[in-house]
């Protein structure tokens, strides 16, 4: 039975590759958005960036590089068959999603409450590329958001599984998913942070 | 396609903290020239910056550097379509 078993295994991780490509080109077209209408609003786009906490896009960053790097030590944990590292890693994982998603709450908050949110009154009697601005930002950043939730949850998932021993060094193509998805979500924050809290 | 997709290439904690220590200098970087004033050229060094970093995430976090042909063509061919579909929207927002 190992060799089907193999087989399976080098399927599911192209068959979550492509998938990883589709959100690429999901989010490819959001930031083609962004660049459209940069180009079409620079003076209204450059304003609006000045009310961006660069603070809070750096430390965001850093969690989330960090949880990278805590993903793939679990992978290379559960290859040496130590599956209490690779819970521990993936704990560290989960406890960064939440950092950043505290972190994200705050920044929100924050801006919410200077009026700054969809179809909120102070935007709407701003200039049209402002709200554009802060429109694609909510988007963008509110389905990356989405992505982290769901990401910390297929990594709980993966660690109870991993503490259960149903994942171990010769059947972990769920955890490598697992963490394939979680640095795409990384991978997109790194183009996510320069775009909308550094180049403005 | 490999063959045997049995064995993996089984990366070092010290490498992978490497990779993290390389990222965290590239935020670094590319949050201190945000700050300086230059210009046009400030988005382009951003979006290299970020492609590096997004490289070494590929690369390394994501085992690609050790994975077979089919996955990194793959890869290819999804970046090579995201670029035409964003170059070629930017030829006719610009020169419009």
């Amino acid at each position: 039975m190992t060799t089907p078993h193999h087989q399976d295994q080098a399927g599911a991780k192209l068959g979550m590759w492509l998938f990883l490509f589709t959100e690429m080109i999901l989010f490819g077209g959001l930031f083609l958005l962004y660049g459209v209408y940069l180009a079409r609003y620079p003076h209204e786009f450059a304003q609006a960036g000045q009310e961006m906490h660069v603070v809070f896009g750096t430390v965001n960053t850093v969690v989330l590089i960090t949880s990278s790097l805590l993903a793939a030590m679990a992978v290379t944990a559960i290859q040496r068959d130590d599956c209490r590292n690779a819970v521990l890693f993936l704990l560290g994982t989960i406890g960064c999603a939440v950092v950043f998603l505290v972190n994200k709450f705050f920044e929100w908050s924050s801006e919410i409450g200077r009026g700054i949110y969809p179809n909120s009154p102070t935007l709407a009697a701003g200039p049209p590329g402002e709200s554009v601005f802060f429109s694609l930002y909510y988007l963008t950043v509110g389905l990356h958001g989405l992505h982290v939730l769901l990401g910390a949850t297929v990594l709980g998932v993966v660690a109870l599984r991993a503490q259960k021993r149903t994942i171990h060094a010769g059947h972990y193509v769920l955890l490598e998913n697992g963490v394939l998805y979680w640095h795409l979500v990384d991978l997109i924050w790194i183009f996510i942070f320069p775009l909308y809290y550094l180049l403005l | 396609m490999a063959a045997a997709q049995g064995e993996h290439q089984v990366i070092g904690y010290g490498k992978l903290t490497s990779v993290w220590l390389c990222l965290l200098a590239l935020t670094a970087l590319t949050v201190w020239l945000s700050r300086l004033d230059l210009g046009i050229s400030r988005i382009w060094g951003s979006l290299a910056i970020a492609s590096v970093k997004g490289g070494l995430v590929i690369a390394f976090f994501m085992h690609l550097r050790y994975e077979g042909r089919l996955l990194r063509w793959l890869l290819f061919v999804a970046l090579v379509t995201l670029a035409i579909f964003i170059g070629f929207t930017f030829f006719d927002v610009l020169y419009r």
